[in-house]
């Protein structure tokens, strides 16, 4: 297991693609000190801003990476990883886990923005809140999060799920405004409430929220009422659920799961049932 | 003011050139203008021209034994500069975002994959021994824009085309049959935007969509105006003729991007078939693969590639490019508003369409062509069947009208499609099933020769072109010359056609102007290339009909007559053609 340290407080954004665990399987702890980095304009060895340390973990077979302190100003943790298993104990920056492909990461602290951007497999869980754009793709592009799993503890931020085309993304607090834009397929479940605007421009995919939603899009047809709805594998949201398909403004079939006890103002939609 | 840079930039060819003359010794020559097929000549550059001798002792020899010498690449067909090219960078981030160039000391950064920023659209060009590279559709009015990113496109020789085929001046003379006062106007719009050939683009179906419509044919009568796109062609294509002008009518067709729009293209070069003087193609049709689709919808679309062919084999007055489809992430951006917005229809992209006051359209949208799409797979096959089935290669040129149907980054890939039947089996094997049971690909077994792709991709455009200059290694002939790394004598083309497509993305040497610019793949000097333009001489009492539209331009336009016209100093290096109008 390799621990590593921030030797200081960071003033100005760092990073740090080469934190993986697929890079540092291959390297001794010299060579990964010798890594390079970016801190602001300037390109630094991985050892001038970290204390690495090598020794304890678990499995030998599994490349271990704990990251102690503070690295909220440090970016794109975890890029491309495949395998391994990430540790970060406090709070980290944006593009954690960007493009992943396989392996785990831990976050017992709060993520940036852009968690999880364009996921292609693995499991992120945040023990604290995310930013805005959880799993969303680069600007501009509609390649979003393809398969994997994101966990989030705390609260979302905006636009979670943001292009999403398959996985999992769970919240388990609150989420602002725009959860579930422009999906395409995939579910995401939020146990919290919505800031509202819940799958805007949704073409596919599945939204359940347990918590209150202040409206429901008017671009959104109520399709029945279920009595609960199986979010992934063997886990099933007891209900009852208002079910609506949409967006219909670009003749999308997505559909959202709005939990009926928690959302009595919404009762004047069964007249149209 | 004008003649003061022209002068300078004389002085400046002068400086370039007396720094160094070159002699390119034991190559493989290919120079099918010259009909020099592959022979061991050695060429020689001083001033930045091809010579019959320069003395060796003081000149800078390249040994090119084992290797191919061309001339410098001429594509005539690539949107790299412009209105409609900014737009499209900045609707796609995610294109940046994947393609990064880092500067060098020589070189500048800059990004883009199917849009590339201007410095890097130079640079690339470059790498691929191209040294001279055409931006086909320039909106009049945003002429300035246009050659301020050309003139921040280095190394490459440049020039752009004026849309004309919907601008309200020309329909108005044309609908009164006032042809010579229409040559007179096309003459001015051509001096004043710096422009080198006359564009149509949907003629006549830009200026409905105007108005949220489109023409059906070419017979279709263009709302609010009494004409058809028929008249249209056969017009600027006499106005060509009374101009004089070194490259012939530059068509988008009518319908283009439709099941069913063969006819539209064998009509649109049949319209003209009377006009032709013998002497050389008196209409290009462009991007002909995305206007050579048989069948009544998307289902039953089938290849019109072969009626096409067999129409151009017959008639030596068409020429065509290809615009050939590559398997990838691109962005089309045509001035064809109406056409674009059916894309955007069919793919669900994000699209930009715009509209140019009274001249013409545009609009850009992200396209994916897939290999397992039937449509994307048998838009492949047509633009390949096109470039096998047409006989003369003088009159068919490789393009992939970047980045409509692909960067220009691919065009070592359409290489060895050309040159090799296996590679051309390869691709086809991983098409749509649908697609491959319909092809006639794998029954045509010709392969192009050196000497052949020598012709589309330099000989043939430069010709077309009128850039008598370019395309050809004589005595005279501008010092743009590619070596690449293929001994002709030792590869065969049709099994080793990775090799081809790798020597062809990295040249071995690009020179420019009697200069290396590229070094095995490497750019080793960034020049400024020229911008050509036309400046037809028409005479003075037709001229003056020109100063009877400033009242109506001031209905017309958000701009005034005065401002219209773009300065040459406002060109980086300017190199007009001097062209003697009948009129």
């Amino acid at each position: 297991m390799f621990t590593l340290k921030a030797r200081r407080d960071f003033s100005v954004p760092v990073e740090a693609e080469c934190i993986t665990c697929d890079v540092f399987s291959e390297k001794s702890k010299e060579e990964i000190k010798s890594l390079s980095i970016w801190e602001g304009n300037r390109r630094r060895e991985l050892g001038l801003l970290f204390d690495v340390k090598y020794g304890g973990g678990s499995d030998q077979n599994e490349t271990e990476i704990r990251l102690v302190g503070d690295f909220g100003k440090v970016r794109k943790i975890g890029r491309g990883m495949t395998k391994g298993k990430m540790v970060i104990d406090g709070n980290v920056g944006s593009h954690l886990g960007e493009e992943m492909e396989g392996g785990s990461i831990i976050v017992r602290g709060n993520a940036g923005s852009w968690l999880g951007s364009a996921m292609k497999g693995g499991r992120i869980e945040i023990i604290g809140n995310a930013g805005d754009y959880v799993s969303a793709p680069y600007r501009g592009s509609i390649e979003g999060m393809r398969d994997g799993e994101i966990i989030i503890h705390g609260h979302a931020g905006n636009e979670a799920g943001n292009f999403m085309r398959g996985g999992l993304i769970r919240i388990e607090g609150n989420a602002r405004q725009f959860l579930g834009i422009h999906m395409r397929d995939g579910t995401i479940l939020l146990l919290g409430n919505s800031a509202g605007r819940v799958g805007a421009e949704m073409l596919g995919g599945r939204i359940i929220v347990c918590g209150q939603v202040p409206e429901i899009l008017p671009t959104f047809t109520i399709d029945a009422v279920r009595p609960s709805v199986t979010v992934a594998g063997n886990e099933n949201k007891k209900g009852p659920f208002y079910r609506f398909l949409g967006d219909l403004a670009d003749n999308g079939e997505g559909r959202l799961f709005i939990s009926k006890p928690s959302n009595p103002h919404l009762s004047f939609y069964e007249e149209y049932l | 003011m004008d003649s003061h840079l022209v002068g300078s930039g004389l002085a400046r060819i002068a400086v370039v050139a007396a720094i160094m003359s070159l002699v390119i010794e034991n190559g493989f020559v290919y120079d099918p203008i010259n009909k020099v097929n592959g022979e061991e000549i050695d060429i020689f550059v001083r001033d930045g021209k091809i010579v019959k001798e320069v003395n060796k002792r003081k000149a800078r020899v390249i040994n090119a034994s084992g290797m191919v010498v061309m001339p410098g690449g001429v594509d005539i067909h690539t949107h790299i500069a412009g209105a409609e090219v900014n737009t499209g960078r900045l609707l796609r981030p995610e294109d940046h975002f994947r393609d990064v160039e880092i500067k060098t000391s020589i070189t500048r950064s800059g990004v883009g994959r199917s849009i590339p920023s201007t410095f890097t659209t130079g640079y690339r060009y470059a790498r691929m021994g191209y040294t001279t590279a055409i931006t086909p559709s320039m909106p009049p009015l945003l002429a300035r824009h246009t050659h301020e990113e050309l003139d921040d496109t280095p190394i490459i020789d440049k020039a752009a085309f004026p849309l004309l085929g919907d601008s309200w001046f020309v329909l108005e003379y044309l609908q009164d049959n006032r042809i010579e006062e229409c040559a007179a106007y096309v003459a001015w719009i051509l001096k004043a935007t710096k422009g080198y050939a006359i564009k149509l683009v949907n003629p006549g179906g830009l200026e409905a969509w105007g108005f949220g419509g489109n023409v059906r044919d070419i017979d279709d009568q263009v709302p609010h105006f009494s004409i058809t796109p028929r008249e249209i062609i056969r017009g600027l294509c006499k106005v060509n003729e009374l101009l004089g002008l070194p490259h012939s009518i530059h068509v988008h067709t009518n319908n283009l991007g439709k099941p069913g729009n063969y006819m539209t293209a064998l009509e649109t070069m049949k319209c003209v078939e009377d006009l032709a003087d013998g002497d050389k193609p008196i209409i290009h049709i462009t991007h002909c693969q995305f206007s050579s689709f048989k069948g009544s919808d998307w289902r039953t679309l089938r290849s019109g590639a072969e009626e096409i062919a067999r129409y151009v084999n017959r008639h030596d007055h068409v020429s065509l490019d290809l615009g050939q489809v590559i398997f990838t992430d691109t962005t089309t951006m045509t001035a064809d508003g109406p056409f674009q917005y059916i894309l955007h229809q069919l793919s669900g992209n994000k699209w930009v369409n715009g509209d140019v006051e009274t001249e013409t359209s545009a609009g850009i949208v992200p396209f994916r062509y897939r290999r397992k799409s039937y449509v994307h797979a048998t838009q492949w096959s047509i633009g390949l069947e096109l470039a096998l089935l047409i006989d003369d290669p003088w009159r068919v040129f490789l393009t992939t009208d970047h980045p409509n149907a692909g960067p220009f980054t691919s065009y070592p890939r359409i290489v060895s499609w050309l040159m090799s039947k296996e590679a051309r089996k390869r691709t086809l094997n991983r098409i749509s099933k649908k697609a491959r049971s319909k092809s006639p690909l794998e029954s045509i077994d010709r392969e192009y020769t050196f000497n052949e792709i020598a012709v589309v991709t330099r000989a043939g455009q430069a010709r077309i072109l009128g850039l008598k200059n370019k395309g050809h290694l004589g005595i005279g002939g501008d010092g743009d010359i590619s070596i690449y790394n293929i001994d002709p004598q030792e590869i065969n083309p049709s099994k080793q056609f990775r090799s081809i497509r790798r020597s062809f993305e990295k040249a071995a040497y690009t020179i420019k102007d009697g200069e290396i610019v590229v070094k095995n793949g490497e750019v080793v000097k960034s020049l400024e290339g020229r911008t050509f333009w036309v400046n037809p001489r028409v005479s003075e009492s037709l001229m003056g009909s020109v100063k009877q539209i400033k009242q109506r331009f001031q209905d017309y336009y958000t701009v005034q007559f005065e401002n219209y016209p773009i300065s040459e100093s406002h060109l980086a290096f300017s190199s007009p053609i001097q062209v003697e109008a009948s009129v």
